[in-house]
């Protein structure tokens, strides 16, 4: 049963085929066995998810309507608050803290009577492409459990793959959600900025971070994305608009006559041989469903990562010096609070963090500010003009989600550039604000890893991606006879 | 080249109330020397006639009415404090004067 | 060797700044829903947002940004058609975020003007104050310093913080830099402050009570010699409390200007105490190093772009300017200039106003404010409005008068009696016993005693030396407690002495 997709579980209990309670055991009984080599959770919250199955058993069995994917269990990334359970972000600076409010995103997993059975590991403060970041050791990749499972939501999209959830929550700053994805061999989205809110969650960089959803197929998310997507009058930032009819768009998967935007920049030198063959087929394949496949060039967005690594740090720098020992968090120490302060945050943070503080911190330096700051921020619009006029000429655009498959834990830890790189095709989607999403592209043959392929959306309209990524989910189901995941190796074994 | 030295990550470490260490220090101002470079870039391309965006989406406007909604109740608010007393937020001597 | 004020304005003259902040009266804070009540429990009026908790996002009051247009247009402003709030970084415990919601080179209001008139050598003197921006900003929490001697967070061995206060909406209007005002720079600083509160007052965008911290001022003050066209070295003096201490402060801060400067030494840049008790300004923390505070657009929130149609609308609901309403209030009352700037001088016309609205005369209203009240404010070292007496008290009183039941010598020991605290005015006159005695028969008694024990000074007024007649009648005032209506008695004493 757990390695059902969400769906399939969702019209097993809607059967009566078992109850949530069930459910969600069976998915606790798989984190027991599988977890202790895989690492996703932080917390898992036993009684409280066995708790929140049983009311929506009940709640189903006294004939009261309930939400489409109602009693299916969920990993949540720790980066959103969840009221009263420990939440870290992946930090020392938070060891313990049990916030007193939910998140938005919480809230309308609660609402839907979704199951959180607990929150999921990520590098620290969502700052890094690994997981290695985080303060609490790494997530490992369940395919190879020597190997990074992505990050920063490397816990999520591990929890996927090794069936401990059939839905997980992700954040994704410049690639967070989409680079595990592809690692993992799952699906990984991030919404059209502003479209699921950002009340409780923690923020990294306040005007890229965007929450989405991670399932293993198209359909699961999208599911997802309508029980956490929408307006929220806690979040200025939020749009406005009704979610687009994205479970619609992944039913119909009818790609014929669309026009498919290959980026040039996207792809080339720096990307891994067979990521890029598998991405190549993938066209193919999308080419054979009846749509037209052009190529557009975004030349700004060389310089993306660049613009990125302004801005991210510049915004986290602000972001995070609220962990000061003073209102909640640790606290080390002696002396004045100054002293306390600079201590706390000293222990508190890990390296990856206070590297980009400081770089945020120059960036943002009076002198300083026009020359990094102020021009990434040009580079921006620079690159949303990119976009326009790709989409002028596509209804989506494509690339390969990261250039390569799953590295060893420790391989890129002190080349931070090195580091950077992964999100090399992801980034440009959160500095202009669109959607993104990864599926699946195959095992590439060179290691026989995953690797995503990337669709990208203009703003407010992520249903686009939702019908090519089932088209393509759904034809490579077919030439593989089997979903991805089959192909990871049994985990637990004892 | 970048010219970013120790003496500078000191600084900045003082501004951003972080207790580097020495080692970190050497290793913080080789490490952002390498970084800034390459993110420099971003000055061959930002021109004079180019905006600068700082939001994503062209929302502008948004607003709540001015109405009082229920608050958390001390013990909730409360509830990470690393020290209390009377119903308060304990901190250290505070050295620095208010802005 | 103190410089005299004379001293200084003789060489150098001084040039201004003023920074005023106001607490706007908005129910809910500037992003959060929180209410706003002054005076509520330590940490009951917080949440995510106001605390900065990790995850929380601010939304922005509708009403502060009306208030703050409102505040623009009034002081002849123009309203940015496109504002931005901006994040001001710095770490401090009792901002929450460690940083502060702010805006930086977006405000809302820019440019404006304010004139204020001020008595000088000449006459009237009418000076515009150019205001640089108006923009709206956040609260911080409050500390409390324990363990120190004084309260204060020198010396103090831990602090104690309350965010019931952060968030509160804030509006800071900056002037440009004043020049021209000579030797009145006091003055112009206090009727600017007056001024300005006293529009915010009537906009009904905040209670604007200095004492209580929902307006404050900070005065920015440096000197240059005559006709010098550099700037010179400014200072900021915070802790202004009252009218009263921004003209101190102000003329405190040339004084200590000028005695540097003649010594040969400099001016440091630095932010400065205001000492009520002193008159005098201790440094705070050096801006020698201005704190770099990495401003950048607010990520959390969009853009502010009033319509029109808003701008508009505000602007027709504007109340009556101050000087307008003073003027109608002046001809009314029929007052010459001089009086009128006494009362806004002692700061007591809208008490005035209110004792006339609640029955009393103009006339004795103003006596009683301007005279008896404004004296003891005076040697308090306060405002008016600031002792306990309010416009009901002397309205009662001045009714009491016309009824006859109270002589003014009896209402001043009344009024006494309010200050000091004792109660209202039917209180104290129930507790002391105040009484006006006019019964003729009764003051008649008095009268021939008071004869009786000084038989030579009567013979003086029977033979026509009538001012004699003030030891009798002081005598009778003693017999009676001074609660004899002297003039009554005057005329009574001198008809039965054959001079009335």
């Amino acid at each position: 049963m757990i390695k059902k997709s969400a769906a399939e579980m969702a019209a097993a209990l809607s059967a009566g085929e078992l109850t949530s309670v069930e459910l969600t055991q069976a998915h606790l009984d798989q984190i027991a066995k599988v977890d202790g080599d895989v690492h996703a959770f932080l917390h898992v919250d036993n009684d409280g998810a066995i708790a929140q199955a049983r009311a929506v058993d009940e709640k189903r069995k006294s004939g009261e309507r309930v939400s489409p994917l109602a009693g299916v269990p969920l990993a949540l990334k720790d980066v959103l608050v969840q009221k009263g359970i420990p939440t870290t972000c992946g930090s020392k600076m938070l060891e313990g803290w049990r916030p007193p409010y939910d998140s938005t995103v919480v809230t309308r997993l609660k609402e839907n009577g979704i199951v959180i059975l607990g929150k999921t590991n990520m590098d620290e403060f969502a700052m890094g492409s690994s997981t290695e970041n985080s303060a609490y050791g790494p997530t490992h990749n369940p395919w190879d459990l020597s190997r990074i499972p992505g990050g920063s939501g490397g816990g999520s999209s591990a929890a996927l793959a090794a069936f401990e959830a059939p839905l997980a929550i992700g954040t994704d700053t410049g690639g967070s959600i989409r680079q595990p994805a592809a690692v993992t061999g799952t699906v990984g989205v991030k919404p059209t900025y502003g479209g699921v809110s950002r009340y409780g969650l923690v923020a990294f960089s306040s005007s890229l971070d965007q929450a989405g959803p991670c399932a293993r197929t198209v359909l699961d998310a999208a599911y997802l994305h309508e029980a956490i997507g929408g307006y929220d009058r806690m979040d200025s930032t939020s749009i406005n608009e009704p979610v687009p009819a994205v479970v619609a768009a992944a039913k119909d998967g009818n790609i014929k006559g669309m026009k498919i935007g290959v980026i040039k920049e996207l792809q080339g030198d720096g990307y891994q041989p067979g990521v890029l063959k598998l991405f190549n087929q993938s066209l193919e394949i999308l080419a054979s469903l009846g749509a037209e496949i052009v190529e557009v060039s975004c030349k700004y967005f060389d310089y993306a990562l660049a613009a990125y690594y302004l801005i991210a740090p510049s915004e986290c720098s602000s972001n995070l010096a609220r962990f000061d020992a003073m209102r909640y968090g640790i606290r080390v120490g002696e002396g004045s609070a100054e002293e306390v302060m600079n201590a706390t945050r000293q222990v508190g943070f890990g390296r990856e963090v206070k590297r980009r503080i400081i770089l945020g911190t120059y960036a943002l330096s009076s002198g300083y500010y026009d020359a990094y700051y102020g021009s990434a921020q040009k580079v921006r619009t620079l690159i949303s003009r990119d976009f326009d006029n790709a989409f002028g000429k596509a209804d989506v655009l494509v690339s390969p989600t990261a250039p390569t498959t799953a590295f060893k834990i420790g391989e890129k830890a002190n080349d931070p550039i090195a580091m950077y790189l992964n999100d090399i095709a992801t980034i440009p989607t959160n500095l202009a604000g669109i959607g993104g999403m990864s599926v699946p592209s195959g095992l590439a043959e060179e290691d026989g890893l995953p690797a995503g392929f990337q669709i990208m959306a203009p703003a407010m309209k992520d249903d686009r991606m939702y019908k090519v990524g089932a088209a393509l989910e759904a034809a490579l189901l077919t030439k593989w006879g089997k979903p991805i995941l089959d192909n990871a190796p049994a985990l637990g074994a004892k | 080249m970048s010219n970013i030295s120790r003496d500078d990550v000191a600084n900045l470490a003082k501004l951003a109330r972080i207790d580097l260490s020495d080692d970190e220090l050497n290793h913080l101002s080789n490490e952002l020397a390498v970084i800034l470079d390459a993110v420099a870039r971003v000055q061959e391309v930002a021109g004079e006639d180019v905006p600068p965006t700082s939001h994503p989406l062209p929302l502008k406007n948004v607003f709540r009415v001015d109405e009082v909604r229920p608050s958390l109740t001390p013990n909730e608010a409360l509830s990470g404090a690393p020290a209390q007393e009377e119903q308060r937020f304990k901190v250290p001597q505070i050295l620095g004067e208010e802005q | 060797m103190a410089l005299s004020y004379d001293d200084v304005i003789a060489k150098y003259e001084p040039v201004l700044g003023l920074e005023v902040h106001v607490e706007l009266g908005t129910e809910s804070k500037m992003f959060c829903g929180c209410n706003t009540v002054f005076g509520a429990a330590p940490n009951t009026q917080t949440c995510p947002v106001c605390l900065g908790l990790p995850g929380s996002l601010p939304v922005v009051n509708a009403k502060a940004i009306e208030y703050t247009i409102a505040i623009g247009l009034a002081l002849n402003c123009s309203i940015a058609p496109y504002s931005r709030f901006a994040r001001k970084n710095y770490f401090y415990p009792d901002m929450p975020k460690n940083f502060q919601t702010s805006q930086y080179d977006e405000p809302i209001c820019v440019n404006g003007y304010l004139d204020v008139t001020i008595e000088t050598d000449e006459g009237p003197k009418e000076f515009r104050i150019e205001i640089e921006r108006v923009h709206m900003e956040e609260d911080t929490g409050k500390s409390l310093h324990m363990g120190g001697a004084t309260g204060r967070i020198h010396g103090a061995d831990y602090s104690l913080l309350d965010y019931n206060r952060a968030g509160i909406p804030l509006v800071e209007i900056v002037t440009k830099v004043v020049t021209g005002t000579g030797k009145y720079a006091p003055e112009v600083a206090r009727a600017y402050v007056s001024e300005l509160r006293d529009i915010l007052r009537g906009l009904g965008v905040s209670d604007v009570k200095m004492e209580q911290g929902s307006l404050r001022c900070d005065a920015n003050v440096s000197l240059r010699l005559i006709g010098a066209d550099k700037l010179g070295t400014r200072s900021e003096t915070k802790n202004v409390n009252s009218l009263r201490s921004v003209e101190r402060a102000v003329r405190g801060e040339m004084i200590r200007h000028a005695e540097l400067l003649n010594k040969g030494e400099r001016v440091i840049q630095e932010t400065r105490h205001f000492h009520e008790d002193t008159g005098l300004t201790t440094p705070g923390r050096s801006k020698e190093q201005a704190e770099d505070y990495r401003y950048f657009p607010e990520p959390d929130l969009v853009p502010v772009a009033p319509t029109n149609e808003l701008i508009e609308k505000i602007r027709a609901s504007l109340p009556e300017k101050p000087s307008v309403r003073r003027k109608k209030l002046q001809e009314a009352w029929q007052v010459p200039d001089k009086e009128m700037a006494a009362m806004i001088n002692a700061d007591v016309l809208d008490l005035v106003e209110e004792t006339v609205k609640l029955g009393a005369d103009p006339t004795r209203a103003r006596s009683w404010w301007l005279g008896e009240i404004a004296r003891i404010a005076n040697e308090k070292a306060v405002t008016a409005s600031e002792l306990s007496i309010n416009s009901k008290d002397v309205a009662e009183i001045v009714a009491l008068i016309v009824k006859g039941e109270l002589t003014d010598k009896l209402a001043r020991q009344v009024v006494e009696g309010v200050i000091n605290g004792e109660g209202r005015p039917a209180e104290i006159i129930e507790k002391r016993g105040i009484k006006v005695v006019s019964d003729d028969s009764a003051l008649m008694a008095a009268i021939e005693k008071a004869i009786a024990a000084q038989p030579d000074v009567a013979e003086k007024v029977r033979g026509g030396h009538v001012p004699a007649a003030g030891a009798l009648i002081g005598a009778v005032m003693k017999a009676t407690k001074g609660q004899a209506d002297a003039a009554k008695v005057r005329e009574l004493l001198l008809k039965h002495l054959g001079q009335g």
